[in-house]
Parts: C-alpha cells; structure tokens; sequence
C-alpha cells in the first residue's frame, strides 16, 4: 500500500541556514504521526514543503503516491491542513467559514450542505454554527478549523501546533475529536506539538527533530524504552535535544515565537 | 456523531483542460465574491464609514464648486461631472487597501490555508480582485443613492448602469492587484500603509476625476495618460451622464492593466506567504 506521506533525503535551506536535512520519512495509513522538536528544529518547514507551501526538489517528497513537485494541484486535493495561528474568518459564521472551503476544495453543489453539516455535527459545532466565529472560544475555534479541513474527506490531515494556547479542557476536546475522526474515516494524521504528554497519549508513532535533523523515530513506547524503565517522553527529548536553552540562534525565529504568542493571546 | 464525508479514491494524476480552468476560475470568483457579500452582511460599519468621504465631497466640495463656476465643464453640471470620478475614488479607496487585508491573512495563516486549496494562485489572486470588485460596487451603490438625492442626473439605462458596474469591478480589480503587488514588494502592514496613503491622493489628483484633462498642465496630462484611473472615470462618465467618452478605448485599458496587474500579483504571491 502507497505511503500517505513519505519523504526521501527532504533537503531545504533558508540562504545559508539549513533548517531540513537529509529528512527520510513514511507515514502508515491510518496513523498519527507526530513530528517533535524544539523551536527551530525544522517541523513546520517540514509541514510546509509537504503542503506544498514550500517548493520541494521532484522525487523527494510524495502524498498518496503523487510528487508534490509534479502535481500540486492534486496533492492539494489530498490534504487538510491546519495551520498553527487560529484561521478562521472571526466575520463569518461557522457555516459560513466551512462552507467557503467546501467551495473551493470543489464539493459537488448538491453534497454541499451535508457535508458542511456533517463536519460541523462531528466537530460539535452545529448549535454555534450559525453565529460569527468571534464569538467562539479558543477551542471551538480550532474544531471550527478542523471541520474546514475536513469538509474536503482529506487523506491525510495535517496539523501545525494544533492545540498551542489552549486550556486542557479543550485540548483533550480537540484530541477527541481526531480521534474520532480517525476512527470512522481512516486517513493518516500528521502532527507537530511541542507537548510530550500530547505525543506520548495520542501519537502511535513519533519522529524527534533537532536542528533540521531526524534524531529519533518509533512509537512513544519504543523510545521511552530505549532510554530505560522509568523514562518518559519528555526525557527522551532532553536527550536527543540537550539542554536548547544554551544553544546559540537555532532555536526558532523570533517571528515563530511572535506567531506562538499571539495564538495564545488569541485563544484566551 | 454524523457520517463525515467520504474520503476521496486513490490519488490519481488529474488532467487540466482550458474549458475546466475557466470554470474552477469562475467557481473561486463566485466563492470569493460569496464571503465578501457575507461579511458586508454580518457588519456594515465599514459600509456607513466608508460612505463619509464620497457624501463629503459631492455635498461640500461638488455643490460649492457648481455655484462658483470654477470649473469649466460645459453643458454639464459640476456636480454632475463629479459624481462619476467621486465613484472611482470611492471603488479606489476600498481596493487600493486590500494588500494589508492580504498581509492580515497571512499572518492569521488565512493566506497559507488558501494556497493548501486546489486553487491556481492566479485563480486565487483574481478571485481576491473580484472580490474586491464586489464589495466596491456595493459601496458605488450608496454614492450612487448620495447623488441622486443631490440631484445628479444618472442614467436610467440598465444596459448602461451594468456597463457602469462592469467598469467599476474592474478598475477595482486593477487597484486591489496593485495594492497585493505592493504588499508582495514591502510585507509589512505598516510600510503598505505608508504607500497606500502615498499614492491614493496623486493618483486620484492626477486623473480626470474632478476636472477636465484641457485643464491640466502638460506634465499632468501625460501622467492622466497613464493613469487607469482615468479610464474608469472617462467610461463611467460616458455611461452615467452621457459625456463623449472613448468606451472602447477604456474597456481595452481597464481589461489589459487588471490582466497585466493580476499576472503581477499572482507572481508575488508566493514571496508574500513565505513573507
């Protein structure tokens, strides 16, 4: 079976800054993966040129078995994406917002509306859904975000920082709500988080970036047990990583710190 | 929990035909013009706001400068040579600030959520202009309202009053691309601020909007040669009120400059979301 996302020698540099090297991935259909790594490390360049938002060299990266160097258009087609800063239109409805993007993924007209029903229901959102989104907290919000990637049935889902900024109460709302989806349709999630108990409770497999280097790849399971009987997650990136905080300029722009903060300001 | 919608068969190589890129090009106009009107619907204080300056101009400056005679502008009234090129201004205004909304969305990764669509960024830009078109035309109708209670003789001619907001949509389009160029140029809300205040009044002085181009002096003349802008007066003057115009002449203008500027604004696209 055709990998849902698979990179081979992902090689991507910002002038003389290297933020991707020699990155060799496959996602299992069906699974969540989580890609791991400090500020900087490399995961949202990763995310970017998987989504076609960064121009990738042909034969290197592939989704559902199409080049995204080749055949963008369709490989668009094939995804859902949530980006890290809370997108959705706060002037339009939840409706409305799903809508548009029913519209410009080409749902068939007379499947319209059931589908922007349908991912609304599935996301909790169908009491709220004719009211604007500036009204929504944080956590509706990001399910009004999902439904809007998931109005299109993606294959593969992806999401940048999903739950940054939110309160645990919605955190675990948003998780339920991927895994439910997961559940009754099957596609492959690929996720970036900054928080170790979120990819130890809800990834089946992690890989672990440093400095646009893959440092560690398996389920959370494997890698605690690699680094021994009582590690956690969050050992085992201390671990590959060290100590970022004495790490001179690599740790993420200020512009990525700018964009975490101002979500979370956003969220509440 | 509902029945999600059903994930699509395995990925296939799709094949583009010119017939399908139209229509996918008149779909994401159609849903880009869609959220516009939805938004105008949801909060149309900016509609009120926007409405000061066009109603400030025709009732202070276009009744005051009727009653002087200052203006030459023959068989006719002032105010009725104004209320066109007040239009423009006003379509002019809403577009040529759309590159910051551009910027806005970026930050708010609007913009990156909207190129992850199976949407040509050319398709994208263009949709944006219309859009833009839209929400212009939406406003041209209220200055339009201001007029007639100020007595300007419009047309009563549909053909014509479509022709009318035709040329509007599109000058708009043009201005709405110039301004997404700037804001792929500079990147910043801030500089793209600066520049829109920058070039709005020269373009709107350096057109044909409130007098005629035999008045201007010679240097100004060749830049109202250049300026869209006066196209889209000279056309909605002629179709309005009726003046001699060069219709065919403003069409082939409007049409190629918001064809060369979405080109343009399309090519910057990219830069701007990596911005």
């Amino acid at each position: 079976m055709t990998d849902p996302v698979r990179t081979q020698g992902l090689h991507y540099a910002f002038s003389d800054h290297v933020a991707v090297a020699e990155l060799d991935l496959a996602l299992h259909p069906g699974e969540v993966f989580g890609l791991l790594g400090p500020n900087g490390a490399g995961k949202t360049t990763t995310i970017r040129v998987i989504t076609t938002l960064l121009p990738a060299p042909p034969g290197v990266v592939t989704v559902a078995g199409l080049d995204v160097a080749r055949h963008r258009r369709q490989v668009r087609r094939l995804l859902g994406y949530v980006p890290q800063q809370l997108s959705a239109d706060a002037s339009l409805s939840g409706r409305e917002n799903v809508a548009l993007f029913a519209r410009l993924f080409d749902v068939p007209r007379r499947e319209r509306a059931d589908a922007v029903d349908s991912v609304l229901d599935a996301m909790g959102l169908t009491e709220a859904a004719d009211r604007t989104a500036s009204t929504y907290s944080g956590g509706m919000v990001r399910r009004l975000e999902l439904a809007q990637a998931l109005v299109s049935a993606p294959q593969v889902l992806v999401l940048d920082e999903p739950t940054v900024g939110l309160d645990p109460v919605a955190r675990s709302g948003v998780w339920d709500r991927i895994h439910e989806v997961r559940r009754e349709t099957g596609m492959t999630v690929l996720v970036t988080t900054h928080a170790m108990e979120e990819a130890e409770l809800h990834c089946d497999r992690v890989a672990l970036l440093h400095r646009g280097r893959k440092r560690a790849e398996g389920t959370p399971t494997e890698l605690m047990d690699a680094l021994g009987p009582d590690a956690t997650l969050d050992d085992v990136f201390r671990h590959h990583t060290g100590d970022t905080l004495t790490q001179s300029g690599q740790e993420g722009s200020m512009r990525d710190v700018r964009t975490a903060r101002r979500t979370a300001r956003r969220v509440g | 929990m509902s029945v999600l919608p059903a994930a699509p068969p395995a990925a296939s190589v799709e094949r583009f035909s010119p017939v399908g890129e139209v229509a996918l090009l008149v779909r994401r106009m159609g849903a880009m013009c869609l959220v516009e009107l939805q938004k105008l619907r949801h909060d149309r204080t900016e509609l009120v706001t926007r409405t000061v300056q066009p109603a400030l101009w025709l009732a202070v400056f276009g009744t005051t400068f009727s009653r002087i005679h200052a203006i030459p502008t023959g068989s006719t009234p002032y105010l009725d040579f104004l209320a066109p090129g007040i239009l423009a201004q006003s379509a002019l205004f809403i577009a040529i600030f759309y590159g910051i909304q551009v910027i806005w969305e970026r930050d708010a990764g609007v913009l990156a959520k909207l190129l992850v669509t199976p949407t040509p960024r050319t398709a994208l830009v263009t949709a944006k202009a219309f859009a833009a078109g839209i929400r212009a035309l939406v406003q041209a109708v209220v200055v339009v309202v201001i007029a007639l209670l100020l007595g300007v003789g419009f047309t009563a001619n549909p053909f014509k009053l479509l022709g009318a907001a035709a040329v509007v949509v599109l000058g708009s389009a043009f201005f709405c691309c110039l301004s997404i160029t700037l804001a792929g140029v500079v990147l910043s809300r801030d500089r793209l601020m600066g520049i829109g205040q920058a070039i709005t009044m020269p373009l709107f002085f350096a057109s044909n909007a409130l007098y005629p181009v035999d008045l201007m002096p010679g240097w100004l003349q060749v830049i109202n040669k250049v300026n869209p802008l006066s196209y889209e007066v000279d056309a909605l003057r002629g179709l309005l009120i009726g003046t001699p115009a060069r219709l065919g002449l403003d069409a082939v203008v409007l049409v190629v400059a918001a064809a060369v500027m979405i080109s343009v604004a399309s090519a910057l696209l990219p830069r701007l979301a990596r911005g």
